[in-house]
């Protein structure tokens, strides 16, 4: 007969030993039945921020809920283990049922700890680990004005920036002298308490809460030092306590700080019973990382199967990116001085602080801290962990070599057994084999091939480093070429043809490339002809992707839609009867955009050129709506008539977006203007957004709205308009200049090297020295634009082209409406 | 018996070259590719299999590999022109026809 295991809990820990379970085949002679409280199945805990963000629930689920059973194991969600009995070896739910065990496992993880403060119970308060405490949260943000987070720790800065970024002003308190106090010495925690404080998270430090004031719900929290605090949502993030209880229960013995007492290799007292994850207490310390107790999980699956394995600690080295900023420590980050000496590099200027602590004698690394600029992060965590001797000058590793060159340790130095991922547990020979035997020449093929970086996604970078490495050891390329008929990446090819002046996609595809060419390359070719040149796209509407083409959104049935150009969202009465009557006439169904204009559906390819004259003749222009190009500048209604508006933010996106229309892009471009904080414009999810300030306008760049929303970062605050202007010049034509095909600046930014402070560099300090280059080759953009739809409109030629039978006036017999709601739609 | 013949569509001129176009005939829709470099032609259904637009005529053209092909314009299946067989590994056919060129007009043979 099989032996029976029971598992209590499935959060990450008891996911991670379900997983292994049947990895290791351990169901040929064992049945696991699985209890988890929560509603939902295991999900990754680590991301709980980007389900606050909008990630689905299902998205972060470890596995769907039909794995289980698809690997015989029985789940029961939702359904507490309410005692342990011991003698009978049995466990008893909520509902009274019982199941009897051969081996029981404790996987019950922790709960918020949530310190013993008066009026701790009032509404308004909440923590911060369960989708359910993030839904209390959301639901309660629309009541709220101003938030506070108890805890500067890890979660509690993850969880402030995300009330901040729903709209709440937000202060982070924090008991310790310092942010991070377990992570960041004084220096490390100071510049990223400036940082944080520049966008605008109020940061209170050595505040001990001593009660909650209100009535019922939270209005204010008063210290100690007997100052006060006014909120109206607190968020405590204080720490974890390990749910012992059921172990408590049942007389198991539990550390008297909390946790369920066990041995390395993960056994109570009881030897059917044992405890793995976060709510256990090993080498005398409560393990609050997900990679240890994912450890910890395969510990014990090597043990039920007779292994003799042990676990022994634990890497607790960190990464986190907070509001931009890379927060990281390793190994020994706080080392005391008698057992070693510590490099500093400290760079107010740009908020970067780096510290190594080196061994007595100079040979070894012990540990760090980064701030503000985490880019050596993996390496120097491998330096620790796999003892590799450091170079003469260790400091080169933090500040890159003077005159050139690396710091002399590489991936190349660290031994074949060093762990790469550490959530998975993979090593570096893992992930080579996976390149040079499996094939998996790609960062997305590595991950699928071994699941490394499929955790945390902290050791993805060095995933790449390795790639590089091993294919230029074995002479091969990584480089992000176009396609198959040209080996060149987007960026050679704009220098290619601007330097040899090409000026037609046929020429370009004779002298540097082979084939016919296809559906990549042809509109890459057109929006980089576009882009140099500027020449009217119609020209070139035969390697146009579908919209170019024929200057229009292609829609259901092959039909297309209207949208002329509304500059900020603004227009005349007399206009908007155009609109009205041109709809009309040819039977449109009309629509307001999210760009603040108007759209109009289902009109014939061949009706084009006839609705665009009139719209023309009205005094319209294309709207690029069709185009990876400017689509609109959105503006709030601004201080000419709002009585909040700082300032005439409808005129500075009026002028915005007459300066940028038109502009081809590596994709599309959005912009938005709004006249004060409350950004109605919603200027911080567009590509760049500007919003006034008492003092001038603060510039935004990289937002992004879509299937991965993205706020924008602030690039430079408090300028005159003249200054945006230029800045966004040069960030535009940068853009267009260095990114991969139908790249939005967000994703492009995220893979730039140096991130948002080397685009600062480029755009703001100039560092590159291109800044008037850059504006130069913008403003031969602007003086050349033409509206292409009045190019088509009034040459015959290109007009031609809007037929759909080349050999019949017939129009497509398939396009069919049906009424909807006093207009029409296509047909099914 | 099948009957095939041969139809007269519209002249050469009237045929952007590395593009297609749709040509009418006998009631169905075809979509008719030239690469011009080596005067090549090709004619395939303009309905694309996938969600059934009438759009295979405005895709882009080019090649995977030397396999002249068609990418539709609505979600990018691409095609052979060669044999109508989609070459992003989906089980799409498009139907093709023979193309021929007399007297500079563009001749389809269909049933």
């Amino acid at each position: 007969m099989k032996k029976k295991i029971i598992l209590i809990g499935n959060g990450m820990t008891g996911f991670r030993f379900c997983e292994k379970f049947v990895e290791s085949g351990m169901s040929a002679d064992h049945e696991l039945l699985v209890f988890g409280e929560e509603n939902t199945p295991a999900y990754d805990r680590v991301h709980l921020t980007s389900f606050y963000t909008g990630t689905t629930a299902d998205e972060l689920l470890l596995a769907p809920a039909n794995w289980y059973a698809d690997n015989q194991i029985t789940l029961k969600s939702g359904d507490r283990i309410a005692a342990i009995n011991r003698n009978e070896k049995k466990v008893i739910s909520e509902h009274g049922h019982s199941y009897s065990y051969d081996i029981l496992v404790l996987a019950t993880g922790s709960s918020a700890f949530v310190p013993p403060i008066q009026g701790v119970d009032k509404k308004g308060i909440f923590v911060y680990r369960t989708f359910d405490d993030i839904l209390a949260i959301k639901k309660y943000i629309p009541k709220a004005t101003k938030a506070a987070v108890i805890g500067g720790g890890l979660l509690g800065l993850e969880a402030a920036k995300a009330v901040m970024d729903d709209g709440l002003k937000t202060s982070i308190i924090e008991f310790a002298p310092r942010l991070m106090p377990r992570q960041l010495d004084e220096l490390g925690a100071s510049m990223l308490r400036h940082k944080l404080e520049s966008f605008d998270l109020e940061v209170l430090l050595n505040k001990s809460t001593e009660k909650i004031l209100g009535n019922g719900k939270i209005t204010g929290m008063q210290f100690t030092d007997g100052s006060v605090l006014e909120t109206d949502l607190l968020v405590i993030s204080a720490g974890i306590k390990p749910r012992d209880e059921l172990a408590r229960s049942c007389d198991l013995e539990v550390h008297p700080r909390g946790g369920i007492v066990v041995n390395s290799k993960m056994g109570t007292a009881d030897e059917s019973i044992f405890a793995i994850g976060e709510c256990v207490v090993v080498h005398g310390m409560v393990w609050g990382l997900v990679a240890p107790c994912y450890e910890m999980a395969e510990v014990l699956i090597a043990n039920l199967r007779n292994g003799q394995r042990e676990f022994l600690g634990f890497d607790l080295s960190s990464k986190l990116k907070l509001i931009g900023t890379d927060v990281a420590s390793f190994g020994h980050a706080l080392s005391e001085p008698h057992h070693g000496r510590t490099i500093v590099y400290e760079n107010k200027s740009r908020g970067v602080y780096k510290r190594l602590n080196v061994s007595l004698d100079g040979k070894y690394l012990l540990g760090g801290i980064l701030v503000g600029d985490a880019e050596e992060y993996n390496l120097l965590k491998q330096i620790v962990n796999n003892k590799i001797k450091l170079p003469e000058n260790p400091e080169d590793l933090i500040l890159g070599s003077r005159g050139g060159g690396g710091a002399g340790i590489s991936v190349s130095d660290l031994p074949d057994e060093a762990v790469i991922c550490s959530c998975e547990n993979i090593s570096k020979k893992t992930i080579l084999n996976a390149v040079e035997i499996d094939g998996a020449e790609s960062v997305p093929l590595i991950k699928k091939c071994t699941k490394s970086g499929t955790g945390c996604g902290g050791c993805v970078p060095m995933l790449d480093d390795l790639l590089t490495f091993s294919m230029k050891s074995r002479g091969k390329e990584v480089r992000k070429v176009i396609c198959e008929h040209f080996s060149y990446t987007r960026q050679e090819l704009f220098d290619l043809i601007k330097v040899d002046e090409i000026k037609t996609y046929p020429e370009l595809l004779k002298k540097y490339g082979t084939g016919y060419g296809c559906e990549v390359c042809k509109p890459v070719t057109a929006s980089l002809l576009a882009s140099i040149w500027n020449e009217v796209v119609a020209k070139h509407d035969t390697i146009q992707d579908t919209n170019d083409r024929f200057l229009a959104n292609i829609q259901q049935r092959g039909l297309y839609s209207v949208v002329p150009r509304m500059p900020a969202g603004e227009i005349t009465p007399e206009k908007l009867i155009v609109i009205g009557e041109v709809a009309r006439k040819y039977d449109l169904y009309t629509k307001i955009t999210g760009g603040q204009r108007i759209d109009m559906f289902g009109a014939r390819v061949d009706l084009l050129p006839d609705i665009w004259e009139e719209l023309i003749d009205a005094g319209f222009e294309s709207g690029h709506a069709y185009g990876k190009a400017l689509r609109t500048v959105k503006s709030c209604v601004g201080s000419t008539w709002c009585r909040f508006g700082m300032d005439d933010s409808v005129s500075f996106a009026v002028e915005i977006e007459e300066r940028y229309k038109g502009i081809r892009a590596p994709h599309k471009i959005k912009g938005g203007v709004s006249g004060c904080v409350r950004e109605c414009a919603e200027a911080r999810s567009k590509d760049f957004g500007v919003i006034a300030t008492e003092k001038g306008w603060n510039l935004f760049v990289c937002g992004n709205g879509g299937a991965n929303p993205r706020h924008a970062d602030l690039l430079a605050s408090d300028l005159d308009k003249e200054t945006v202007i230029k800045y966004i010049d040069r960030f535009i034509m940068f853009y267009i200049k260095t990114a991969e095909p139908l790249t939005r600046t967000a994703k492009w930014l995220g893979s730039m090297e140096g991130g948002l402070g080397h685009l600062r560099d480029v755009v703001v300090n100039d560092s590159l020295g291109i800044g008037e280059k850059l504006e130069a080759d913008l403003q031969k953009l602007v003086e050349t634009y033409q509206c292409e739809w009045k190019e088509v409109v009034n040459n015959p030629e290109l007009r031609k082209k809007y037929r759909h039978f080349v050999n019949s006036e017939e129009t497509d017999s398939n396009i069919k409406f049906v009424a909807l709601r006093d207009q029409k739609m296509p047909a099914k | 018996m099948e009957t095939k013949e041969w139809v007269k569509t519209a002249s050469v001129d009237k045929f952007p070259a590395n593009a297609g176009a749709c040509v009418l005939v006998n009631g169905e829709q075809i979509a008719v590719f030239n690469f011009a470099e080596e005067n090549r032609w090709y004619a395939t259904q303009n309905q694309c299999p996938h969600k059934g637009e009438m759009a295979i005529s405005r895709g882009l053209t080019g090649d995977s590999n030397g396999t002249p092909k068609v990418a539709c314009p609505f979600h990018k299946k691409s095609f052979s022109l060669e044999d109508g067989t989609c070459l992003t590994d989906e089980d799409y056919e498009l139907k093709t026809y023979p193309v021929k060129i007399e007297d500079g007009f563009v001749y389809i043979e269909i049933e």
